[in-house]
């Protein structure tokens, strides 16, 4: 009984969770039992946010602990570091490569963290501009679509699942660039992992 | 038909319109709110669906069309069963003739809430039925089984799914309708008036019921005994265990999975009514154990209903858990906790969990009021306007709670829905000489604030009620309250506008202002201090959510000092400082100008 678990980290306001529900949705739309786990209310108003999405034949828990992902997308490099506890050895990181300081560091109070693309680089992560490839899909906001593509590269589902989750969940306005922004991702992460 | 990806949430709405509801209430609160904006959105077009004002009222609404007949279902958080128990106490006695189900939504952790409270407790309080779900899939088969033993014995049933079941989501087939809701007929009678001599007979007959429901509970599909070996249910059942797990909610799906992983041998009892407690099937679970370990978050329900039955059966059996201190009593459970105290009981070493070695942990990322967040204007005038005076803030429950962090600093107390106009009056009256401010939401002042503001005026105390208008209810994602001129089903209503009624209340001065403009917010909030008594200013802006982006601010940097006002007195997300640059970043900057008017040297404008 194979459980595949997939932890994304951001900052409330990043749109984890539509990019959450899309891969979830893939999940189901290949045949897989899904569960997916997230935060809403308090909690999202820009703090730290993780959606886990867990599929298997048979899943029981919608939540997830240290050492059990077996991929972790990461939608900022601080929330990368503090989720990193998830991800098991030899599991899957991709980051995107931006820092957003929070109220606490911005305003003096504790210290910016640094260093975090080293000690990111050393876990294996692969490191892709996510904001600047939407920007080239021609759709800012697609930032979390990318991600979702950077994470299609390492995940069982077709492209075309993807395609059709993504075309039926994004505004339809957007869905061609939303689609462009996918496949960027996608290509980011199979080059990024080429590298490796 | 393939299945639908659904929210827990999603699942008790699409399951209550399943089974025939036709009226549903509810007042907004995390985990809870997206049941009733999901029959909203599901609805076939025969359902009555409302934001009531405030839990009390959405209870006896509910009731009252249950009396008809009707199938109705009230939604909340669990604070909001606080609001909601006078009704409910009595409701119990009276009980109804159509299906009725209140549905609060548990927290633990509290992952956004005040509390955590367990309305499975409540449940045995009040004398009513609880169902308990592990998980959306089951929340949804749960509910209609509700609707039908509510209407099935004429009483209320409470449905109390917890955060990881309301915001879990799961694939789910949902089928059509079993039951058309229609129009409901009310029968005069006196049942319906509660009276002391009622209220013996009701209890007496509750009492009397609820042991036979317990022992029709025991063959309940969602209570059962399950035999695990080897962390399945698909080996040799006979081969004997002498441990057992006690367990329900979400903690149940966290001990399948932990028996999976230790592949362990176990007999495990899922409690999914947890009252009244299926005693003759707990029973025949105790057959032959020795030991059992109750997993359950929140209170320790099950395990006190263990202890009680081993000790009334005479079951010589060891009950461990929260009591006994084998498991924490507060929090939420997780795969991992709960694994570490499986395999103590069974006397296996667990596995340690690999994980990559990492970065140390980063500093902590808390919520904060959003970039472009009228609250942070409002917060901010009054706080420039109390600089070097004595000053108490009281706030209350909504986004605007967030205004305690650093920098703003500017919310001294919080304790429940209404409860800042009312404490600053207790303060007042223990320390009359500094000046007494109460912040409240719009949504919050129509819910309990308003017996609040009625109670300073006519004692006579001295307190600056500001009123944080935002024209919505933000905190729980977006909901329509009274003074919106909007319904939860999208229809034009009466807009019930806060300056009138509080002038109707006899507050004597009261001024309305935009907070975004600084300086006049500043100047309203002396003359209301200045105006002694109950004084009111309603800083009125909307939620970033709820309007469009003004213009995008920059900063100039041939003017920039890098004093870093801006950053140190607002503390607005949007606003960062790199390399020494201060910058505003354009995909948080929702064009407020509020960093415009508080930078002294005048390098913030308008993007060009």
């Amino acid at each position: 009984m194979s459980i595949t678990t997939v932890v994304l980290a951001g900052v409330g306001g990043q749109g984890t969770i539509l990019a959450g529900d899309v891969l979830a949705k893939v999940a189901v739309a290949e045949g897989h039992d899904v569960k997916l786990s997230e935060v809403h209310g308090m909690a999202q108003r820009g703090g730290s946010v993780e959606t886990f999405v867990r599929f298997g034949a048979q899943v029981f828990s919608p939540v997830v602990d240290q050492g059990v992902a077996d991929h972790l997308i990461a939608f900022e490099m601080t929330e990368a570091t503090r989720t990193l506890r998830y991800l098991r050895p030899g599991g899957t990181l991709v980051v995107n490569r931006r820092v957003m300081a929070s109220l606490p560091v911005l305003i003096g109070d504790v210290p910016a963290p640094d260093g975090l693309e080293a000690a990111l680089s050393s876990e294996g992560a692969i490191f892709l501009d996510a904001e600047a490839l939407a920007c080239e899909a021609g759709s800012p906001r697609s930032a979390n679509i990318v991600l979702m593509g950077a994470a299609s590269y390492g995940l069982p589902f077709d492209t075309t699942t993807w395609e059709r989750v993504i075309g039926e969940r994004v505004p339809p306005k957007t869905v061609e660039a939303n689609l462009r922004a996918f496949h960027l991702g996608r290509d980011a992460c199979a080059e990024g992992a080429c590298v490796l | 038909m393939s299945p639908e990806l659904l929210m827990g949430n999603h699942a008790i709405a699409a399951g209550a319109i399943r089974a025939g509801v036709g009226v549903v209430t509810g007042y907004p609160g995390t985990p809870s709110s997206e049941i009733l904006e999901t029959v909203v959105k599901r609805n076939p077009g025969d359902i009555y669906a409302e934001w009531s004002v405030n839990e009390k009222v959405a209870l006896e609404v509910a009731a009252g069309a249950a009396y008809a007949g009707v199938r109705s279902m009230v939604t909340m958080k669990q604070v909001g069963l606080n609001v909601a128990s006078d009704p409910l106490m009595s409701l119990a006695y009276i009980g109804v003739k159509g299906g009725m189900v209140v549905v609060v939504a548990d927290d633990p952790g509290p992952i956004s809430s005040q509390t955590e409270q367990d309305t499975r407790t409540f449940a045995g309080y009040a004398r009513l039925p609880v169902f308990d779900p592990v998980s959306p899939e089951e929340a949804f088969e749960m509910i209609q089984d509700a609707f039908e033993l509510s209407e099935r014995l004429g009483t209320p049933v409470l449905f109390r799914p917890t955060t990881r079941v309301c915001h879990g989501y799961a694939p789910i087939e949902v089928g059509t309708r079993t039951r058309e809701p229609g129009a409901g007929t009310f029968e005069k009678d006196s049942r319906w008036v509660i009276f002391p001599r009622l209220s013996y007979t009701s209890h007496k007959a509750i009492e009397e019921r609820l042991p036979v429901l317990a022992g029709e509970l025991s063959s309940y599909r969602f209570n059962v005994v399950e035999e695990v070996r080897g962390g399945t249910l698909e080996h040799d059942p006979a081969r004997a265990v002498t441990r057992g797990i006690a367990t329900g909610g979400v903690t149940y799906a966290y001990a399948r999975e932990s028996l999976s992983v230790l592949r362990a041998d176990c007999r495990v009892l899922k409690v999914g009514t947890p009252h009244p407690f299926p005693a003759d099937l707990a029973e025949r679970f105790l057959g032959g154990i020795d030991e059992v370990l109750v997993l359950e978050e929140l209170d320790p329900v099950i395990e006190r209903e263990l202890l009680m039955l081993a000790a009334e059966r005479r079951v010589p059996v060891t009950i461990l858990g929260k009591r006994s201190g084998h498991v924490g009593r507060a929090g939420e459970n997780t795969v991992e906790s709960v694994t570490a105290a499986i395999a103590a009981l069974l006397g296996i070493d667990a596995p340690a969990a690999p994980t990559c070695s990492g970065a140390p942990e980063p500093p902590a990322r808390p919520p904060v009021l959003c970039a472009g967040c009228p609250h942070r204007a409002s917060f901010y005038a009054v706080k420039r306007a109390m600089r070097g005076k004595k000053a108490v803030f009281s706030g209350d429950i909504g986004c605007y709670t967030l205004g305690n962090a650093a920098p703003l600093e500017m919310v001294d107390t919080c304790l429940c829905m209404g409860a800042g106009v009312t404490i600053a009056q207790g303060l007042e009256r223990a320390e009359p000489d500094a000046t007494h401010f109460a912040f409240i939401g719009d949504s919050t002042f129509f819910h309990s604030g308003i017996p609040g503001v009625v109670n300073a005026v006519y004692n006579g105390t001295d307190i600056v009620l500001v009123v944080l208008d935002n024209s919505t209810t933000a905190m729980t994602g977006h909901q329509t309250h009274p003074g919106l001129g909007r319904t939860a089903q999208g229809e034009v209503a009466e807009k019930i506008a806060i300056a009138p009624v509080l002038q109707a209340l006899g507050v004597r001065h009261i001024e309305s202002c935009d907070p975004m403009q600084l300086a006049e917010a500043e100047a309203a909030v002396n003359r209301a201090v200045e105006a002694g008594g109950v004084s009111a200013i309603i800083f009125e802006s909307p939620c970033i959510a709820v309007t469009a982006p003004g213009p995008m601010y920059a900063v100039d940097q041939e003017l920039c000092t890098d004093c870093q006002v801006c950053i140190q007195r607002l503390g607005c997300p949007a606003i960062v400082r790199s390399g020494g640059v201060v910058s505003i970043d354009t995909t948080l900057c929702y064009g407020c100008s509020i960093c415009a008017q508080v930078c002294p040297t005048g390098a913030i404008g308008v993007a060009r």
